[in-house]
């Protein structure tokens, strides 16, 4: 399991790694459960600005299809490709292998503003 | 006539269980002034009397079985084996339920993925849809699939494809944020001195229909080139029949191939139900309307067929689907599957050569008549316009007076092509068909 | 393993067609090469008694309302009479082209034209189209209207309210037009919500988006306190008919203040449902919306009927042609031979046979509201859950009893969610039969729950490993 001291989370269920400008998105452990087996990801487009609490792009399931959530607003500098045939990556590895997206900050502050990952085990039952 | 199974006691008994002492106390909650109505409704009658009833009413159609048809304008008079109907009509087809419960409907799930393999090899593209409403909602939903793939607002139709197409792409697009741009013609096709002008990079696609309303065969691979230059997509509306003898969409670059599917095996009863087909390329696969079967395993991992792609749909997407729609033609499209399992490989390209060739032979003869001109010199498939310089009246009576129906005038749809007329001729025509044909043209002063 | 066509060869020579004269090679001539196929279709070889035996063989693996019992809610699995087929399929119906005379196909529009009049007398409505080909179609049709009708009248609209319980087609045929969605909540009596109602209407609303009975069965009882607010608002009311088969002959949406409808004619009026259409989804206006209706109208002029010429504010066209022709002769020949008696038995008796099949599963099942329902009604499935089964494994041990299963996790606000609809063609001696199958498959979960947890076990297949399906997807056969 990953350390996950170094990530934040948004209280929609996605979490974030910075180094220095450039934060690396996921989605947590809990959220690939409520999805549960993903079968599609449809990552957004390299170079695609993005403002905090936009919808990204979108993650499916079977039955379902999921908005997930920019927890950051910047512009988008990379995407996971091995995704597209793997996208069963993010269930088995949420906050490693199975990365979203990376990109670069226009405001690395917003950062501060979001969850430890103390404080989203506290309320992620909560919302969704 | 009524269907109901319950006899006066089983309907008594069942009030007793329910705990109520009549029917009324079980709507007794719908406000009585709504229920005051009483439906100004003849009684029913038997399925004896409805019979005559329904004689009585087709008395008043003439039939194409005992009329010779030259109408087609995307419904056309072809011959179906009696084997389309057998199977297609059977019980277990036309009573079946849409296959959401994979285990109880391998065979229509099964059926999808064949209609969806055979439609892809007829149209040389990678992936098809279970089928849509018909072809001109199709070609509408292609041109919405466009629209949402990026930035670009703009869709180029020419004034070639079918008027009823065209008006209903407008409709589609009304309260969207589009712009329809008309393409005019030129020779009776599309003029593409005119396309290359209006291809900029604000199309989102280039529709084009194949042959086109007035039978003509478009320069699709031109068209291809321009609309790959401007980055737009490339809408082919193709006749499914042509595909045994013509280029097919895939051949000449096109992204999304649509058209009318009456052709393969559905009788054209005033119109529908028949269906659409849509296809597409590999990287438009996840936009793709509607349903698709897909092919997988059971849990023993024994060949299985499924509803698949589903989170595209209505059902899951609700507001962000793809497209609203939520049923295919299922029986349409099995027809068509039946109907092309049982022309293969061999007479797919032996019916297309049947029209090619009866067409041709009767547009010759035609233009040996005084009178008669073309008005193109475009090459067709299986349906020509010429232009008859005769009365329009006497015209009318003599074709009828030879039992004819047809051809269409196409004053109707386009007023400036005065005296002109679509021919469609099919597989069904004989040489004793056109000779009363030509007799007709010919006898009118 | 099943086989595909693909994977079948014998001869085929398609001996149904004549054979080629030579004439043409010449006629092929005039074609230039370029717009010729290079590369021939790899299509199947097959035998006619081979194709015959495909397509049987296939059939046989299907449930069908003629073999089976689909009390699936929301869908209307009546009995399709066979008459109305033949009707359909006879030579004067189904060999006539749309671009025939007038003259020439006279009964062709007065079948159209008298469906028309039939079906605004049962839903009280001023008008109909008969061009859309489905209820989703039906529905863009009328949000069309909606829209039309309010730009006519240089109102600027934003909004369609729909409740949480609707069904799928609504959100997504709203988007269509542009409209943003926005939610109305169901009370706890399972009702709309006419407080939240009256919260969420604004000028900005278009219309509100509902069906009556709703999706749990149940009558909206202040539908007409509901009708004067959308109104007051200068919005439209719409009426999504799936659930129409609970009133007809009963009460009419047109008296309870609805503006537009939507028929499915392949639920109330018997037309089969195909394996999945074709359908048909009429729509019915008030008169304020009959300009706006898709063209061409089919008129009724000094006993001649015919099309209307001009319609400058009408929506346009949906499809081409004139609607699934052979699809509303059938609901044409179905509404003629029940007649008005016929018509009020058909909801009487699906109301019925609904609140019986209610009253005897209430002890197995928690039922999402307490009272008796209309023609379906809600069960959820939560008891069971807590045992380890859900509604989606009772689903698939019912087909193993013959039964087709209910419709699943359908409205989504209530859990584990059954609806159950049994039409009014059922008998009691099916329902009781059904009634037996969930005890039994009761006695299971207690018993035996992994019997029912591996449902189906005597299908063609057993379940269906979806997750690969779309994960990668096998749309079609490539012949490597």
């Amino acid at each position: 399991m990953t350390d996950l001291s170094n990530l934040r989370f948004a209280p929609t269920h996605e979490w974030v790694s910075l180094n220095g400008k450039i934060a690396t998105v996921g989605i947590s452990d809990h959220a690939q459960k409520e999805i549960s087996d993903v079968v599609f990801i449809e990552l957004p487009k390299p170079g695609r600005v993005l403002k905090q609490k936009e919808s990204a792009m979108i993650v499916e399931s079977v039955k379902a299809a999921f908005d997930i959530y920019a927890p950051l607003s910047g512009r988008v500098t990379e995407v996971n490709e091995k995704l597209k045939d793997h996208p069963e990556l993010v269930n088995q590895s949420p906050t490693a292998d199975g990365w979203l997206y990376r990109m670069e900050c226009s405001d690395p502050k917003e950062f501060d503003s979001l969850l430890s990952a103390h404080d989203y085990d506290g309320v992620k039952e909560s919302s969704h | 006539m009524d269907y109901i199974s319950n006899t006066n006691a089983d309907k008594a008994e069942m009030l007793k269980v329910i705990g109520a002492r009549s029917f009324a106390d079980l709507i007794s909650n719908i406000p009585s002034s709504l229920k005051k109505v009483e439906l100004k409704i003849s009684p029913g009658i038997s399925e004896l009397e409805l019979d005559r009833h329904m004689d009585e009413i087709g008395h008043a159609n003439k039939n194409f079985k005992y009329s010779v048809s030259y109408l087609g304008a995307g419904n056309y008079d072809h011959f179906f084996p009696a084997v389309v109907d057998r199977l297609a009509l059977r019980g277990e087809f036309i009573t079946a339920y849409t296959p959401y419960q994979g285990e109880a409907s391998q065979g229509t799930l099964q059926t999808m993925y064949e209609y969806q393999s055979l439609i892809c090899e007829l149209t040389a593209m990678d992936a098809s849809n279970a089928s849509m409403y018909d072809g001109a909602s199709s070609l509408a939903e292609a041109a919405l699939l466009a629209l949402r793939s990026g930035e670009r607002k703009k869709i180029l139709i020419p004034v070639t494809i079918h008027p009823e197409y065209r008006e209903v792409v407008r409709t589609y697009l009304s309260f969207l944020d589009a712009e329809i741009v008309e393409i005019p013609m030129k020779n009776c096709v599309a003029d593409l001195e005119a396309l290359s002008k209006a291809a900029g990079e604000d199309v989102a696609a280039i529709l084009v229909q194949q042959p086109n309303f007035f039978g003509a065969l478009e320069d699709t691979q031109r068209i291809g080139e321009i609309a790959k230059k401007s980055g737009a997509l490339f809408v082919a509306c193709v006749n499914p029949v042509s595909l045994g003898v013509l280029a097919p969409p895939g051949e000449y670059g096109a992204d999304i191939a649509v058209g009318e599917g009456q052709p393969l095996g559905n009788p054209v009863s005033y119109g529908g139900p028949h269906f659409g087909f849509f296809t597409v390329k590999d990287a438009l696969l996840r936009k793709i309307p509607g349903r698709i079967s897909g092919m997988t395993v059971d849990k023993i991992g024994r060949r299985a067929f499924v509803l698949t792609l589903q989170a595209r749909e209505q059902h899951i997407r609700r507001e962000k689907a793809t497209s609203n729609i939520c049923t295919n033609q299922a029986l349409c499209a099995l027809k068509g599957a039946i109907y092309v399992s049982l022309l293969g490989k061999e007479g797919i390209k032996k019916l297309a050569l049947l029209n090619v060739s009866k067409a041709r032979k009767t547009h010759d003869r035609l233009l040996k008549i005084k009178g008669v001109h073309p008005v193109s010199n475009a090459p067709f498939f299986n349906e020509f316009a010429l232009r008859i310089d005769k009365d329009t009246q006497k015209l009318k009576e003599n074709l009828k007076k030879n039992n004819i129906l047809g051809p269409l005038a196409l004053e109707n749809f386009y007023p400036e092509m005065k005296s002109t007329y679509l021919f469609a001729v099919t597989e069904k025509r004989t040489d004793a068909d056109l000779g009363a044909l030509a007799a007709a043209i010919e006898d009118t002063p | 393993m099943s086989r595909l066509l693909f994977e079948k060869h014998s001869q085929n020579r398609a001996s149904w067609l004549p054979e080629l004269d030579g004439s043409e090679k010449e006629a092929l001539k005039k074609i230039p090469q370029e717009l010729l196929r290079k590369k021939e279709p790899s299509l199947p070889s097959l035998s006619e008694l081979d194709v015959v035996r495909h397509f049987t063989g296939l059939s046989q693996k299907n449930f069908c309302v003629d073999a089976n019992f689909y009390p699936l809610g929301s869908c209307t699995m009546k009995y399709n009479p066979k008459a109305l087929d033949s009707i359909a399929a006879s030579t004067a119906f189904s060999q006539i082209h749309p671009y025939q005379d007038e003259g020439d196909v006279q009964g062709a529009l007065r079948v159209l034209y008298e469906t028309q009049e039939l079906l605004s007398e049962i839903t009280g409505m001023d008008e109909f189209t008969l061009q859309p080909a489905a209820g989703a179609h039906g529905e863009f049709c009328g949000l069309l209207m909606a829209s039309a009708y309010h730009r006519a009248n240089k109102q600027k609209k934003t909004q369609v309210l729909i409740p949480d319980s609707a069904h799928g087609t609504n959100p997504a045929s709203a988007a269509l037009c542009g409209y943003e969605v926005v939610q109305v909540l169901t009370n706890a009596k399972g009702h709309v919500d006419v407080n939240d109602l009256k919260k969420k209407l604004s000028d900005r609303t278009a219309c509100l988006m509902m069906t009556n009975p709703n999706t749990l069965g149940l009558f909206e009882e202040e539908i007409l306190e509901i009708a004067q607010a959308v109104h007051r608002a200068g919005g439209l009311l719409y009426y999504d008919g799936a659930n129409m088969n609970a009133l007809v002959g009963i009460c009419r949406p047109g008296d309870m203040g609805f503006d537009i409808v939507h028929i499915n004619l392949h639920k109330t009026f018997a037309v089969p449902h195909g394996s999945g259409g074709p359908g048909s989804g009429p729509v019915g206006v008030k008169k304020e919306l009959i300009p706006f209706l898709p063209r061409p109208r089919i008129l009724k002029e000094s006993g001649r009927f015919t099309f209307e010429k001009n319609a400058p504010r009408s929506i346009g066209k949906l499809r081409s042609y004139y609607g699934n022709f052979g699809a509303i002769i059938r609901s044409y020949a179905y509404i003629k031979a029940l007649g008005k008696e016929g018509l009020s038995a058909v909801s009487e008796n699906a109301i019925l046979n609904a609140n019986y099949l209610k009253a005897r599963l209430k002890k197995m099942f928690d039922v999402s509201h307490e009272g008796f329902c209309m023609h379906e009604f809600v069960l959820s499935a939560r008891t069971q859950k807590k045992k380890g089964v859900k509604a989606l494994d009772i689903a698939k041990r019912l087909l193993d009893f013959g039964v087709y299963a209910p419709t699943i996790y359908f409205p989504l606000i209530v859990e584990e969610a059954l609806m159950v609809e049994p039409t009014e063609t059922e008998s009691k001696e099916t329902l009781d039969a059904f009634v037996k199958i969930l005890e039994d498959i009761e006695k299971e979960i207690d018993q035996d729950p992994q019997k029912v947890l591996d449902a189906p076990h005597t299908t063609p297949v057993f379940r269906i490993d979806e997750v690969q399906a779309a994960r990668h997807p096998n749309l079609r056969f490539r012949s490597s």
